[in-house]
């Protein structure tokens, strides 16, 4: 028949293209298990660890920590038990003056931070409530969809910059002074570079901000988003309830046993959901600021991998399977 | 519901059945979006992804933007939707080229060409050679003057060889004018799907009256998609058109199978949803809770005093939308994908590539290749899945003489050549009926050589082993059968043919010799078909010998047999048998009793014996994938006693005293009941013992058992390790798959012919084997291979790999996905449970489909133990079997592993990370590279 010899040629051609992938023949790299193994892995993984966990809690010891809680001291004795009325009557005076020694030799640069707690930069309706495109340009003003409640003034006029974020920009200010003379506190720079650069425009001004319902810190109008540090700071929103935010730099050595004052203008409201205003004072060290943290873990898993090495040759050596 | 159909009348018939339009469409231009977005989101799934896509569309709130959700959920539905419009593109392709193809067809008395989308039921259609048949025809005239035509019915059911057409005898002899004018009536059912069956009635009017009802069966009809070949030309009446055709009524989209694998996950898809409400609701309410005693006193969140009613409902749908990542959005697509590569791996295997056909394996169902590994029953053929299923014709006995016994081959046995010589009239009568008494075509080929064409294998063999003992049948057109003996030539008319069904078991043809015009009837069959036949003079103990001891050899029998018919018996039954072969209504019954009345007294010519070889390697198939845990049943329709010898032959059963085989018989219920209590006994008290115990049981007492002992027929099948099933029919084959798929057990079907299509179909898995009787079960089956043997590589690499990867795979998109729920749901207490997202709508995506959907798909190709260890040690398929790597505790372990993982990866990215400078961004980036190096840790650790 003719038609047999057509299928078979067909039957053939069917045959698929020989490949490793097709056949399920690729090369392959398998771990076994066996004691060795594990126990010189544990090993390099314990032996590299404690070290790294040495020198970054050594690192971390290295720096100098000031924190001074001011919230309660700053408070007149006469308002003690009515915060909230002292803190939003305008006529009050603010002022208030605290001192504290320098434990240790603080190298310049000097960090100064303003800490907040039980303050939610990451509650959802706050965290939303900015307008990324009108900080960015000037054209894009009316862009305050998301910045509600905060996105208008009573008469409809769109605010610059909008959004509870901006609305409650901290408003407390620090004046230091070491032995009578004043120490200057480098406000430039704090913020990020990209933020000043792209996220907040030099050609967007302030504009009907803090009018009506007053929540924090005003603003120059006559000076762009991009130079107002304090704001893009304040802005990139903290992850946690607990947080600090740069407030500015010393940028001269402080001595051992030194005496600082501090003027601080107490305007911030925490009291009303009885959050904590702290002042830092930090130096860094090629880790950071102070956290002992990363170098315990490094030591406690390195502790661990070691441990478990040493168990597993006991248990070798005295009962091999 | 009847039909009436007036032949070549353009009038009456015009509207009253549809056109020979054929459509396998689902969907039309018009109303594609709507039903198939109709379809998917009638999946749970789908509807749950819809809800929360929409709820996203609520900025008030949505935690990330929605495009994060839109943008897969749109992917998927695209890409689902535009496989389906794909595939029905084609089918309207090849539906348009079916349709615009041109045939003749006679209208108003003159032949014309048209389109075949216009063929009317009642039009009368030409055919020439080799063209494809437009729609379901009755025959009513071909070039051949016997009234014969040969049609290729491979389209059908797969079968390769030749069948002959007869045009009805009312048509016989009608010239090609007449054929142009003719007019009639055809009385036949409604459309059905059975392909062997058409029971029609053919009545002509005027001028071509005949007065008589001519019954019509399959033999008359020619149906759509088969070809016409060695016939000039054929032409027949539109009965069936368009999608009524028998063709359009069996196609038909075969119910998707849900493996195992899938129903677990389905269940733990479950169990991840009802976890995620209880999250949600408990974290809704604190969230309520805590905005209404805390969040008011934060005077920066500027809460209102007074809110619209669905605030409450607010933080609790907030919640909704963060965990709704609990449930992968890509784990259907990516299991698909990885799917069909695992299938696309059981095509390319050359290791399961038929070496004498060249034939690689073929996986037509993608979706259920895990399933193979958790197979517990296996349901086996025996005919061309075991065996070979090339039959040779081996020994014989004649007349009580045996021959072939010494050299295992009476072809050569001198004392059959001597007795042939001779002219022996038994032995010559023997031949006689082994070459008459069959439905084999010979053909000649070009080189003068004579092809024998035959549906059954056995008449095949029958047939040459004839035509080497000197009976060769040489040719045969319509009623005339030639024979060529020792050089002169016999002719036989043959006048009917009773045919072979499998509740008959045998089949016989009335001959009248041409020379001297005696008639006599011819039969072949089974000896319990045959023998009780026999004329009462006659000893039939050596022929019942003959078979006992041919079948313990693991042969198949067939007695033959045959009677001489006076001329007025004769005519008095033909009046009767053509009766009852034009009754519509149970014509098979009605003509099996007819025959009946013609098959007694019969001379029993001896016993024929055919070998059916093992094929290659189903000892060790059968031995190691019982290792493996798998438990055979062989489901036969051959002799009890050749079925037995066969499953000794291949490690099926082990011989005593290693092996015990109880036999459950009787031909009334309570012989039957007894002997099912007494296997059933001793079964319970061997079950302790290491034996091998099996059990066999043929087909009589099935169906009783089946009927009225049910319960301990269910007990009896979880309790034995292998059974025994012969004389069994195909439902009956498919009555066996349903009961152990209601015990709970996972079964594999195999088989290779026609009769095993059911089983194969009702089966988790069917397995088809591309062998001699055609294609058919190969078509119905979701895997085809080659050879028997390749059963072991499928399920043992290709099953065990594909289950490992699936349970792999599945866990871990539920992982990962688990794994970045967990952080955000952590944030959400440190958050002031406020339902803000740690992650931004481009990280949560990036992570989805980046970092961990591409990364996995190396675990596609991860192979846990080498191809030579799983087949060396096939016990490790109990694993599978028990489905160790994917159920509930497993599930746990990844979900507890995912909440430790959470709970590392938050705890050191909150605190390492300069602790209270965090701000919101960074902690996020370090939480997302955290849960990125994890899991490409577990993939790492996991795959190997």
């Amino acid at each position: 028949m003719p038609g047999s010899d057509s299928t078979a040629h067909k039957s053939k051609s069917r045959r698929p293209k020989y490949s490793q992938f097709s056949q399920q023949e690729l090369p392959a790299f398998k771990l076994i298990l066996t004691p060795g193994y594990v126990i010189s892995t544990f090993i390099v993984v314990g032996l590299i660890f404690v070290p790294i966990g040495l020198i970054s809690l050594f690192a971390s010891e290295t720096v100098v920590e000031i924190v001074d809680r001011y919230d309660n001291e700053c408070i007149p004795k006469d308002f003690r038990d009515n915060r909230v009325e002292f803190i939003k009557n305008k006529q009050t005076n603010k002022s208030c003056t605290r001192t504290f020694t320098v434990p240790k030799q603080m190298k310049s640069p000097i960090f100064i931070y303003y800490q907040l707690e039980n303050f939610y930069q990451n509650h959802r309706r706050y965290v939303k409530s900015r307008s990324d495109k009108q900080l960015q340009s000037k054209k894009n003003a009316a862009h305050i969809r998301e910045c509600k409640p905060m996105g208008e003034t009573d008469n409809k006029d769109p605010i610059i910059p909008c959004g509870l974020i901006a609305w409650s920009l901290f408003n407390d200010t620090y004046g230091f002074s070491v032995k009578g003379k004043d120490l200057k506190v480098n406000k430039r720079d704090i913020a990020w570079g990209s933020d000043k650069n792209y996220k907040f425009g030099a050609d967007v001004f302030p504009k009907n901000f803090q009018v009506g319902d007053v929540g924090g810190k005003s603003l120059n109008s006559s000076i762009p988003l991009s130079e107002q540090e304090d704001l893009i700071v304040w802005m990139r929103t903290a992850a946690l309830s607990t947080f600090r935010k740069l407030y500015g730099k010393i940028e001269d050595d402080l001595q051992a046993n030194d005496v600082i004052t501090v003027v601080i203008e107490n305007n911030y409201n925490t009291y009303d959901f009885k959050g904590t205003k702290s002042l830092v004072l930090s130096t860094t060290s090629w880790i950071g600021g102070k956290n002992d943290f990363l170098g315990v873990t490094f030591i406690t898993i390195g502790g661990i991998c070691l441990f478990l090495a040493i168990t597993f040759i006991l248990l070798y050596v005295i009962k091999p399977r | 519901m009847k039909r009436y159909i007036y032949i070549n009348d353009d009038e009456t018939s015009q509207d009253l059945y549809c056109a020979n339009r054929l459509s396998n469409r689902k969907y039309t231009l018009m109303n594609f979006l709507p039903k198939n977005l109709w379809e998917q989101f009638s999946r749970f799934m789908n509807q749950y992804f819809l809800l929360i896509a929409c709820l996203q569309l609520w900025s008030l709130i949505t935690p990330v933007n929605p495009a994060s959700t839109w943008g897969p959920l749109i992917f998927i539905f695209a890409v689902s939707a535009t496989k389906e419009a794909w595939d029905d593109y084609n089918r309207y392709l090849s539906d348009k080229k079916a349709n615009e193809k041109e045939v003749w067809v006679v209208k108003q008395g003159i032949k014309k060409l048209i389109q075949s989308q216009d063929i009317r039921v009642g039009n009368i259609v030409w055919l020439r050679e080799n063209d494809e048949v437009p729609c379901d025809l009755v025959l009513i005239g071909t070039s051949d003057p016997q009234g014969v035509c040969y049609v290729e019915t491979a389209a059908l059911d797969g079968e390769t060889d030749l069948k002959t057409r007869l045009i009805p005898a009312a048509c016989m002899g009608m010239d090609f004018e007449l054929l142009h004018k003719i007019k009639g009536v055809i009385e036949c059912p409604g459309p059905d799907k059975d392909i062997r069956r058409f029971d029609g009635n053919l009545r002509l009017l005027p001028p071509f009256i005949d007065n008589d009802v001519c019954p019509l069966t399959i033999k008359n009809t020619i149906l759509q998609s088969c070809y016409l070949r060695n016939t000039e030309w054929a032409c027949g009446v539109a009965v069936y058109t368009g999608n009524e055709t028998k063709l359009g009524m069996t196609r038909g989209i075969p119910e998707p199978k849900l493996t195992a694998v899938d129903a677990m996950i389905d269940k733990l898809t479950g169990a991840i949803f009802v976890f995620q409400i209880v999250v949600v609701i408990v974290l809704g309410t604190a969230g309520n809770v805590w905005k209404d005693t805390e969040a008011r006193k934060q005077w920066y969140v500027l809460y209102p005093q007074e809110f619209p009613w669905y605030e409450l409902l607010v933080i609790p749908l907030r919640f909704e939308l963060l965990c709704s990542i609990m449930i992968p959005i890509s784990i259907k697509v990516s299991l698909d994908l990885v799917k069909s590569l695992y299938a696309k791996f059981i095509d390319w295997d050359y290791e399961m590539i038929d070496p004498e056909t060249d034939t690689p394996s073929h996986a037509t169902n993608t979706a259920i290749s895990e399933d193979l590994a958790q197979v517990e029953y296996i349901l086996t053929d025996k005919t061309g899945t075991l065996t070979e299923n090339r039959m040779i014709f081996r020994r014989c006995c004649i007349g009580g003489i045996f021959y072939g016994n010494e050299t295992g081959d009476a072809l050569k046995d001198v004392g059959l050549l001597n007795a042939i010589t001779s002219g022996s009239p038994d032995v010559i009568r023997f031949l006689t009926v082994m070459a008459v008494c069959n439905t084999v075509i010979p053909a000649k080929s070009k080189a003068g050589a004579i092809l024998y064409k035959a549906q059954s294998q056995d008449e095949e063999a029958l047939v040459h082993a004839a035509a080497q003992l000197h009976m060769v049948l040489v040719n045969k057109n319509a009623s005339i059968l030639e024979i060529k003996f020792n050089g002169s030539v016999l002719q036989y008319e043959i006048l009917e043919t009773l045919e072979f069904t499998s509740d008959r078991k045998r089949m016989s043809v009335v001959v009248k010799d041409c020379h001297s015009g005696n008639i006599s009837l011819l039969s072949k069959g089974a000896d319990e078909a045959i023998l009780p036949y026999a004329h009462a003079g006659q000893q039939t103990r050596t022929f019942v010998e003959a078979v006992e001891q041919y079948s313990q050899l693991g042969l198949r029998t067939l007695c033959l047999a045959w009677r001489e018919v006076e001329e007025d018996e004769y005519q008095e039954w033909s009046l009767m048998f053509k009766e009852a072969s034009s009754t519509l209504i149970d014509r098979e019954w009605r003509i099996a009793e007819v025959c009946q009345r013609l098959e007694h007294d019969l001379k029993v010519l001896g016993v024929t014996a055919i070998e059916d070889r093992l094929q290659d390697g189903v000892p060790e198939t059968i031995e190691t994938l019982r290792k493996a845990g798998i438990n055979f049943w062989m489901l036969t329709g051959d002799k009890q006693n050749t079925a037995i010898q066969i499953a000794l032959s291949c490690n099926f059963i082990s011989p005593e005293p290693k092996g015990q085989l109880l036999s459950i018989d009787g031909k009334t219920e309570d012989e039957v009941c007894r002997s099912l209590e007494r296997v059933l006994l001793t079964m319970r008290i061997t079950t302790s013992e290491p034996k091998d115990v099996a059990f066999v049981v043929d087909g009589w007492a099935l169906e009783i058992a089946l009927k009225h002992y049910r319960k301990a027929f269910t007990e009896l099948a979880i309790l034995s390790r292998t059974a025994i099933c012969c004389r069994v029919t195909p439902s009956q084959k498919a009555q066996l798959v349903e009961l152990l798929k209601s015990c709970d057990y996972r079964t594999l079907a195999i088989g290779d012919g026609g009769n095993d299509v059911r089983m194969i179909q009702k089966a988790d898995i069917g397995v088809g084997i591309s062998g001699r009787e055609g294609l058919q079960a190969a078509r119905a089956a979701d895997y085809s291979i080659g050879k028997f043997r390749f059963l072991k590589r499928l399920i043992l690499v290709h099953g065990r790999y594909s289950y490992n990867r699936t349970a792999f795979l599945s866990q871990y998109s539920f992982y990962k996905s688990l794994l970045i729920c967990f952080i955000q749901i952590f944030f959400s207490f440190i958050s002031g449970l406020s339902g803000t997202s740690l992650f931004n709508s481009v990280s949560l995506m990036a992570y989805n489909v980046f970092y961990t959907s591409i990364p996995v798909l190396v675990s596609t190709i991860d192979k846990d133990l080498s191809e030579g260890t799983v087949m060396q040690h096939p016990q490790i398929l109990f694993y599978c079997q028990a489905g160790r790597l994917l159920n509930p505790s497993t599930f746990a372990g990844w979900f507890g592993r995912s909440l430790f993982h959470a709970i590392v990866a938050f705890v050191i990215s909150i605190h390492v990370y300069a602790y209270e400078k965090s701000e919101m961004e960074e902690v996020s980036m370090v939480a997302l590279s955290g849960c990125i190096w994890l899991q490409a840790f577990v993939v790492a650790l996991e795959t190997k």
